[in-house]
């Protein structure tokens, strides 16, 4: 057995806690977590269903933690896992999982299945298994500060953008403001609008915030690929930046696992709570809204609907929160067929979207949303995930399909009452 | 078969089952749940046991969209399970037994009820087993445990009902056969997946107190 194998099982062997083995005890292999995939659902391939997908693990659990699977091992009559099988799998883990959880809704005995496959992710990086193009993600991501490279020269530049565009200041390193404003890298460097957009929205609802200039990368490639060390090294300069500048609370980008990792997993990667709250752009737009204190004039006639990031509405729990700033500006806002916490993913959550070898199931997959589009016929998408926007626009133009793709928050601020600031887009 | 046979079935075979069946399932339990799992150090936004419990009752009743397939899965899976139910827990002759044991009992429903209840859980039994072999997603996923679980679940309906109609063989023949194959499904339930019937819940709790924590209501 090679080390970086026996490395992986014992990752898997240290993963297993009794919700794990609650979950693999209960499994009675009737398959209907297939039809929550759309993995499965677009292609009717039975190698995606899910909980197909944890195998390996699944035999490394009852090897070392039932009475019969240890017994069958110590007759040799178990089947081991090996590196070939871990290859073989590494496509059904990484490429055909955006970890959007879905499938643990479904589950009847209540399988928590997404649960399991990042945990099993741990195990795939832990022997050498997971996709090259996540792992250059995640490289960069530890070297440069940014899976895509986005550094602290690009986000100046964009800042300087924003405050000529909008005529304000946005605040770099202000020590004691109450908000710390995280941003992902496809927004610094795909979608810098958001910034003007942010930046007048708190101006005008009189938000004390900052970007800390070595703590403004959410993205978190640690996470998706499914290494606990290197997310908790990324999450640390967060951490690190928000406690150098005694912020009370730290903003979540429109990222859905920059969400995740700061939100949820954060504190138990670097093992202590934080002295801050975290909170999602969109729940602090909300919270703003029923303040009083973010106002909208005119209203976009334009038919549009709302597409939920899987990890900031059905793994995150904020649900009511964009619907309530769409109602501000939409007034044809349409919900898809599955809308909220039983959204399909838009194909490319869960590092897919990092790794180029998934292109083309993503790109197949993306039938599911085309037929949620087909269904309510409108002409914007609305979301509040970048990676999402990405994904969306990729695959609306792999089907020719003519949607135009907008951030919430942007939405939110092309309608600010009282703008004296910048052009409305 | 000889009455002596009945009589060990019935007495030192049921109490030795019995046993084996509470233990093996207590401590099947108990060490799965020792492995424990890390306390979330995140601030939570709702409660783990509210979740925890709603999930718990919730997830029998309340399922996404199906398939075809899935319906499929779904009406015959909820039909062997009441079927199941029904015939051990309401047929007069169970509910002495119980009592017997308990030191209380409940009313027992007419046999027209339970003979239909029988029927329909066998019926649906071989629904399953027939689609398990023919739907390429059960197919891939189902291993020996699957089929051994089948049958084993299987023969006390099966023996049950030609008990209750007296079908094929001597009424003591046929009480052998039944507890008999009660037995042996007892006492494997604790060491296969069998213990879902247990496990079920906890899974149930740990998922529905994941989303609790969360604030999602699922």
């Amino acid at each position: 057995m090679s080390t970086s194998l026996q490395r992986g099982i014992a990752s898997f062997i240290g993963q297993i806690d009794a919700p794990m083995a609650s979950f693999f005890t209960s499994c009675v292999h009737c398959g209907l977590c297939a039809d929550a995939c759309l993995f499965y659902t677009e292609t009717q391939d039975p190698k995606y269903t899910p909980i197909h997908k944890l195998e390996p693990l699944r035999r490394v659990w009852q090897q070392e933690y039932t009475f019969w699977g240890k017994l069958m091992k110590k007759a040799g009559l178990s089947k081991p896992v090996t590196d070939e099988e871990l290859a073989e799998w590494e496509p059904l883990v990484y490429d055909s999982c955006t970890l959007c959880g879905r499938c643990s809704l479904a589950c009847p005995v209540g399988n928590d299945i997404v649960y399991m496959v990042r945990k099993m992710r741990e195990g795939m990086v832990a022997s050498g298994h997971a996709p090259e193009g996540l792992k250059g993600a995640t490289q960069r991501a530890v070297e440069l500060g940014s899976p895509m490279g986005v550094n602290i020269n690009t986000l100046r530049a964009q800042i300087k953008h924003a405050e000529k565009e909008t005529g304000l200041t946005v605040p770099l390193d202000v020590e004691g403001a109450d908000y710390m404003l995280v941003l992902s890298s496809a927004e610094v460097a795909d979608y810098p609008e958001v910034i003007s957009a942010v930046t007048r929205i708190f101006q005008q609802a009189g938000v004390s915030w900052t970007i800390a200039s070595d703590g403004f990368e959410g993205t978190n490639s640690g996470i998706q690929i499914g290494s606990s060390d290197l997310a908790a090294e990324l999450l640390g300069r967060i951490v690190r930046a928000a406690e150098r500048l005694k912020v009370k609370y730290v903003i979540s980008p429109e990222c859905g696992h920059a969400y995740t990792a700061l939100r949820w997993e954060g504190p138990n990667l670097i093992g202590r709570p934080y002295p801050f709250e975290v909170v999602h752009i969109i729940e602090l737009l909300d919270q703003l809204r029923s303040e009083g204190r973010l106002k909208t004039e005119g209203m976009d006639e334009t038919r549009m609907t709302f597409h939920d990031p899987c990890q900031m509405v059905r793994r995150g729990g904020v649900v009511e929160q964009p619907r309530n700033l769409m109602h501000m500006v939409a007034p044809n806002f349409v919900e898809m067929p599955d809308a909220g916490v039983q959204n399909w993913c838009c194909g490319g959550g869960g590092g897919v979207s990092a790794n180029h070898r998934a292109e083309p199931v993503r790109l197949q997959v993306f039938s599911r949303k085309k037929a949620q589009l087909d269904a309510i016929d409108v002409k914007t998408i609305v979301t509040s995930c970048s990676n999402c926007r990405t994904m969306l626009m990729d695959g609306l133009e792999h089907n020719h399909m003519p949607h135009e793709v907008v951030g919430l928050t942007e939405l939110v601020a092309a309608h600010l009452a009282d703008d004296k600031g910048g052009n409305t887009p | 078969m000889d009455q002596e046979l009945l009589l060990w079935v019935r007495g030192a075979g049921l109490q030795i089952a019995t046993a084996v069946f509470v233990l093996g399932m207590s401590y099947r339990m108990l060490h799965l749940l020792m492995l424990g799992r890390k306390k979330s150090l995140a601030a939570a936004r709702g409660s783990e046991w509210a979740g925890g419990l709603r999930t718990m009752w919730r997830r029998s009743f309340v399922l996404p969209e199906l398939s075809p397939r899935g319906r499929f899965t779904v009406v015959s899976g909820y039909l062997f399970h009441i079927g199941f139910f029904v015939t051990f827990f309401f047929l007069s002759q169970h509910i002495a037994l119980l009592r017997a044991v308990l030191g209380f009992g409940w009313p027992a429903l007419p046999r027209g009820v339970i003979d239909i209840a029988a029927v329909l859980s066998l019926a649906a039994m071989i629904a399953l087993l027939a689609h398990r072999l023919v739907d390429p997603v059960k197919r891939l996923l189902s291993d020996f445990q699957d089929y051994l679980t089948w049958t084993l679940s299987f023969l006390p309906l099966l023996t049950g009902f030609m008990l209750l109609r007296e079908i094929g063989f001597e009424y003591v023949t046929l009480l052998t056969l039944h507890i008999a194959s009660v037995e042996l499904l007892l006492v494997a339930a604790p060491f296969t997946k069998l213990a879902h019937m247990f496990s079920t819940f906890i899974a149930r709790w740990y998922s529905g107190a994941a989303n609790g924590f969360k604030g999602i209501d699922a």
